[in-house]
């Protein structure tokens, strides 16, 4: 490995990702270019259908693009997965409910010919600890709470000690209060790990409060609309939210999404 | 300091929750004893208050002699019947296990041989084992193999449900994780298809069990079916109530366990997994 100055971001550039179905071809993505910095964390918002978890499932190399270069930290999606360089996060935390906890984070561990020689991976026990779930080990997924079920999805994520986490809407399910104390124990998790961080929301207060850019994306065809610094120190807490910029930011992106 | 006052609290809870348990357990098992009870003495009593002859209807008191003068008769009649319906059981639900993995690796296997399967199913029993009693004759093969018939079906088919039970998810993590297919098969299929499975393991013992009986009805020297037509040529009807009984208490243990097996199998909660 070479040690670069400035670390490759993601990049993507002129994607577009056409499903053919039996009633004609759906545009999901239409010439989507972005630039999503390494070790930064980035939203993508907008209405349901904008492809924003089309291009995360993208990045993934869950499909591939019908055309366009995709770049992730310098790397293609297909080698940065098959190098376990890569952490996804589902919007059920698709656990595997016949393991327990600590079963389900050392899943990835166990899979896909296991992992890299020389790839640094971390213990099980120490993220559940990270995620705060220590001492439920032993528990199955039903008996655990919405919330804990997706910290638990989160620590799997992070075993192989991935270079990005992207994250697929993961608290849309939970109720506001869990939700937000999952944001601040995610942005402890993203300084802790220094990962990079692509996260899909459909809710405009969450991507102000968690991220450094949004990627404010539009429907039919999914494209981007703009891309929005924020720019509020870190760490935030709670109290961020009252931050009367805070407000301005959130308003400014309803603008955007209210226009396209 | 949390996680020790929390799990000191469950130690503790321990003792009264396992009480509270068994007088759960009780109070479940209360009413339908009760209603057996209960219909066992209106038994009796219809018998005797209309005078019903025992060749007719026969009291619970006849069936009860009739399991004490002849309980050398009925073992020795369930031995085969068991021996067919259980061997017909794992015969018929191996083979249904077999297609069914066969069926979600080829989709063009259950394409072909899916409707053949339909068609054997809706072929009576009671037209399929004299059949096999001409190919086969008396012995135990016809018997078992008609137990086997009626078990595969619900098996093959709730199996390759089963296996197929995966959501989209789960089968998105496995890609990210560069899983095989055969990964995907011993780490999520298998375990998604066993509440399936289970709950056709328990109709398939019952119905091994009217298998194994009906086709001891057309051509045999033993078992419960055969006992059937005996008491009723000889109009031993005490003896017939028996055989009946002894035969629903067999399907009854039968199911049992497999209801026990499935409790130490499928550990997590089926429902979530469904």
């Amino acid at each position: 490995m070479t040690a670069s100055t400035a670390a490759p971001p993601i990049a993507v550039a002129d994607v577009v990702m056409r499903f053919d179905g039996d009633r004609g071809s759906v545009t999901a993505l239409s010439n989507v270019t972005a630039t999503l910095p390494a070790g930064g964390f980035t939203s993508l918002l907008g209405p349901s259908g904008c492809g924003k978890s089309t291009l995360l499932r993208i990045l993934a190399d869950l499909i591939e693009p019908t055309s366009g270069d995709v770049s992730v930290l310098g790397s293609s999606p297909r080698d940065r997965r098959t190098n376990r360089d890569i952490g996804f996060v589902f919007q059920d935390s698709a656990l595997l409910p016949w393991r327990t906890a600590i079963g389900n984070v050392r899943l990835p561990l166990e899979v896909g010919g296991g992992v890299p020689e020389g790839r640094r991976t971390r213990s099980a026990e120490e993220l559940l600890d990270l995620v705060g779930l220590k001492g439920r080990e032993k528990a199955y997924p039903h008996e655990l709470s919405g919330g804990m079920r997706q910290r638990v999805s989160i620590a799997r994520a992070l075993i192989c000690a991935p270079k990005v986490l992207l994250m697929d809407e993961p608290f849309g399910a939970l109720d506001e209060i869990t939700r937000d104390r999952m944001n601040v124990e995610l942005l402890r998790i993203w300084e802790e790990t220094g990962t990079t961080i692509v996260f899909v929301t459909h809710s405009i207060p969450e991507a102000v409060f968690l991220s450094q850019q949004v990627v404010v994306m539009s429907a039919h065809p999914g494209r981007i609309n703009e891309v929005v610094p924020i720019d509020l120190p870190y760490p935030r807490t709670m109290e961020s939210r009252d931050d009367p910029r805070f407000g301005r930011m959130a308003s400014h992106l309803r603008h955007l999404l209210e226009k396209s | 300091m949390t996680e020790t006052a929390l799990s000191a609290r469950t130690a503790r809870a321990g003792t009264p929750s396992s009480r509270r348990r068994r007088r759960n357990t009780w109070r479940k098992m209360m009413p339908p004893l009760v209603t057996i009870v209960s219909l066992v003495v209106l038994w009796q009593l219809i018998v005797l208050i209309f005078r019903i002859p025992d060749y007719i209807i026969p009291s619970p008191i006849d069936v009860l002699k009739s399991f004490r003068e002849d309980y050398a008769v009925l073992l020795d009649n369930l031995w085969p019947t068991a021996l067919e319906s259980v061997l017909g059981f794992l015969a018929g639900n191996i083979g249904a296990i077999i297609l069914a993995i066969v069926f979600v690796h080829w989709k063009t296997m259950e394409r072909a041989f899916f409707p053949v399967a339909v068609f054997i199913r809706t072929v009576p029993i009671v037209a399929i084992a004299p059949v096999l009693v001409v190919i086969l004759g008396y012995g135990y093969s016809p018997k078992i193999i008609i137990a086997a018939l009626i078990s595969f079906f619900p098996t093959l088919v709730n199996m390759t449900r089963g296996l197929q039970a995966v959501d989209s998810q789960s089968l998105e993590l496995f890609k990210v994780l560069s899983a095989s297919r055969r990964e995907v098969f011993f780490k999520v299929r298998i375990y998604a298809s066993l509440p399936y499975l289970f709950s056709s393991l328990k109709i398939a013992a019952t119905a091994s069990v009217i298998g194994a009986i009906v086709a001891e009805w057309i051509g045999s020297q033993q078992g419960l079916g055969y006992l059937i037509i005996q008491a009723t040529y000889n109009f031993r009807v005490p003896l017939l109530w028996a055989t009946m009984i002894v035969a629903s208490i067999f399907a009854t243990v039968f199911f049992a366990v497999i209801g026990i097996i499935e409790k130490f199998v499928v550990t997590w909660d089926a429902e979530e997994a469904a």
